[in-house]
């Protein structure tokens, strides 16, 4: 019932994200021909404009590309003349897919390793060193730190490519320019959470049994104190997928993130369209998984239909 | 075996004026006093305190210092690095890297300080009302649960699109950045907001003050507002980075503030082309800039944060 409940409230969501950015993109002053009118008689341009529906009435564009959406049918590309938006998404949600998830793996293992360390070595120097890290991390923005191991790995010692795509060498500068600032961020929440959970009675139950160090953090520990990274899971993910952005574009990587931004520079509407429900499906799948795996490391917390 | 009276005698009445040790003999110390000893105490914090003031003193003064204007191009004097005349060198038009560094800190600062307080503001706004509201009948629980569905709503959009978006609706400026970024921003604010307010108005305070009829406006105001400010302001230092750091990402990908304007993304963005052929400088500086005005707010809002906690108070 409540799944149910959430499912609906997840289509509504996305009713109301493709409601808005349709109403907001053609509010934008400008459309997807604009740059050829000098080039074109007017018939010809408005031979293309119905080409593509944009003569009709917006109410009955709207409701059209409503009952396509429904077919998961994300219409034409504008810019990119004989591609639909499906082939658009096909050819860069992979690469853009990759980079976050190994980002995001980068970001969650050592994470959650160095925030470990840090708890049990508190005040201890390796505490330091991994918090001094962290803040390192959460001051530096990724296009900064990007041209940096560029310029170091890449060009004054030639360990990795410089940029573009291909082999999986290549996507390892910008997985971790991604995944530094995230890493940082979960370092420091595990080892807060860490500390705390330490010094709870269960604990020191478990030490006193002679249970081992590594049985007791892993068995005990972490599970406890995963939970506030958990719900930091969703931003963190959103930030993922929004900052390949920036990535895609220092590395020139051929990903999604790229069409979106020229998307919106080219008035292409099916693109800007698709790109943005594309975009916040993903994340909402993203954010209902990270809701339902609460429930599989802690049992106490129900899930309900609420936010939080 | 002593008798009753003997054994009394034992026992002496206490002095009167012993009575004086029960009285607290401490003044009384302020809320901000504590604070303020208690970030001074931490090294880290005042540190950021130190970097957050030297920033703005420079951000006022900074571009005064040289005989160079941030947009003054002069295109011999292109490319030069850091000397006596140039501190920060110039950029590939000639101009001085120096006024525009700090030309750049005046932009970043202001749009982080004005989205982080509108973001506070719609925050405190839908936050309260909506925390207020709940439990309080069936109008009340509808009130809370169509705000709330709206901040989850604006929560599962990848804010960048909307920021996006709404930039290239509107004119390109300063003022189009901090409304395109308060525009989502203030969510996660609500959030804070509703979850401390269902928190505090369940102390008794609040429940002897609606006995004796205070009205709705002024519970909120001077029962509930005040006993957030710290989580507000503690919220307030970590908000600010993030809108310097968003502009900064919107200026990289080239929707932030228009040329002849400097801010530290624009010149990051400049720089990117340059960094391989070893003019260093073009981003170092702006972005060494960033690097250190998130690091000060970030050890500073932590020092608050602990500041401000009375458990974690010795």
């Amino acid at each position: 019932m409540l799944i149910l409940k959430r499912f609906i409230m997840m289509a509504v969501t996305i009713w109301v994200i493709v409601t808005v950015t349709f109403v907001i993109m053609h509010v934008i002053p400008g459309d997807p021909f604009a740059s050829d009118s000098t080039n074109y008689p007017p018939e010809v341009l408005a031979n293309m404009r119905s080409e593509y529906h944009l003569d009709e009435p917006l109410p009955i564009q709207y409701v059209d590309y409503l009952r396509d959406l429904c077919t998961l049918d994300l219409g034409p590309s504008i810019e990119f003349k004989s591609r639909t938006v499906n082939q658009l998404i096909a050819d860069g949600f992979p690469a853009s897919a990759l980079l976050g998830l190994q980002a995001l793996v980068i970001a969650v293992f050592f994470g959650l390793l160095f925030g470990i360390v840090a708890a049990l070595n508190h005040n201890g120097i390796v505490d330091y060193i991994v918090m001094g890290l962290a803040i390192f991390g959460i001051s530096v923005p990724s296009f900064i730190l990007a041209p940096l191991l560029i310029k170091y790995f890449s060009v004054e010692w030639k360990l990795l490519p410089v940029a573009s795509w291909g082999t999986w060498r290549h996507s390892i500068l910008p997985s971790l320019s991604l995944a530094l600032m995230p890493m940082a961020i979960i370092a420091r929440f595990i080892r807060s959470s860490m500390l705390e959970v330490l010094n709870q009675n269960y604990i020191k139950t478990a030490d006193a049994k002679g249970i081992g160090i590594v049985s007791i953090i892993v068995k005990h520990a972490i599970r406890n104190a995963i939970i506030p990274v958990i719900s930091f899971l969703g931003p963190l993910i959103a930030a993922l997928i929004t900052g390949t952005f920036v990535i895609e574009k220092i590395f020139a990587i051929p990903g999604l993130g790229k069409y979106f931004v020229d998307s919106i520079f080219n008035r292409d509407y099916p693109v800007i369209l698709g790109t943005t429900v594309f975009f916040s499906v993903v994340l909402i799948i993203v954010l209902f998984v990270a809701d339902l795996s609460y429930r599989l490391i802690d049992p106490r917390i129900k899930l309900t239909s609420k936010g939080d | 075996m002593a008798t009753l009276s003997e054994e009394r005698a034992l026992f002496r009445p206490v002095p009167k004026h012993s009575l004086d040790n029960e009285q607290i003999k401490r003044p009384l110390t302020k809320q901000w006093k504590i604070t303020l000893t208690s970030i001074l105490k931490n090294k880290l914090a005042l540190l950021g305190m130190i970097i957050l003031f030297v920033i703005v003193v420079m951000a006022i003064i900074g571009p005064h210092l040289v005989p160079y204007n941030y947009s003054d191009q002069s295109l011999t004097n292109g490319n030069i690095a850091p000397n006596s005349q140039h501190w920060f060198g110039t950029d590939d038009l000639g101009r001085d890297m120096w006024s525009r560094t700090w030309y750049g800190a005046r932009i970043s600062l202001t749009i982080g300080v004005f989205a982080a307080l509108i973001d506070i503001f719609i925050g405190l706004v839908v936050g309260g009302v909506s925390g207020y509201m709940a439990g309080r009948g069936k109008i009340g629980d509808r009130i809370d649960n169509i705000l709330m569905r709206l901040v989850e709503v604006l929560y599962s959009i990848p804010y960048l699109l909307v920021v996006i978006l709404l930039l290239v609706i509107m004119k390109p400026g300063l003022k189009t950045i901090i409304i395109a970024l308060s525009i989502t921003g203030w969510v996660s604010m609500a959030r804070i907001v509703r979850g401390q307010i269902l928190q505090l108005k369940e102390q008794e305070y609040v429940a002897a003050a609606q006995k004796l009829g205070t009205p709705h406006y002024k519970i909120i105001l001077r029962h509930l507002f005040p006993n957030m400010l710290g989580i507000i302001i503690v919220n307030l230092t970590f908000t600010i980075p993030n809108a310097i750091f968003a502009e900064s990402f919107l200026s990289f990908i080239g929707l932030g503030v228009q040329a002849p304007i400097a801010s530290w993304g624009t010149m990051c963005n400049d720089a990117l082309g340059v960094i391989l052929s070893g003019q260093w400088w073009r981003l170092f500086f702006p972005g060494f800039m960033i690097s250190l005005t998130m690091f000060a707010f970030n050890v500073f809002g932590d020092g608050l944060q602990d500041a401000l906690d009375p458990h974690s108070r010795d």
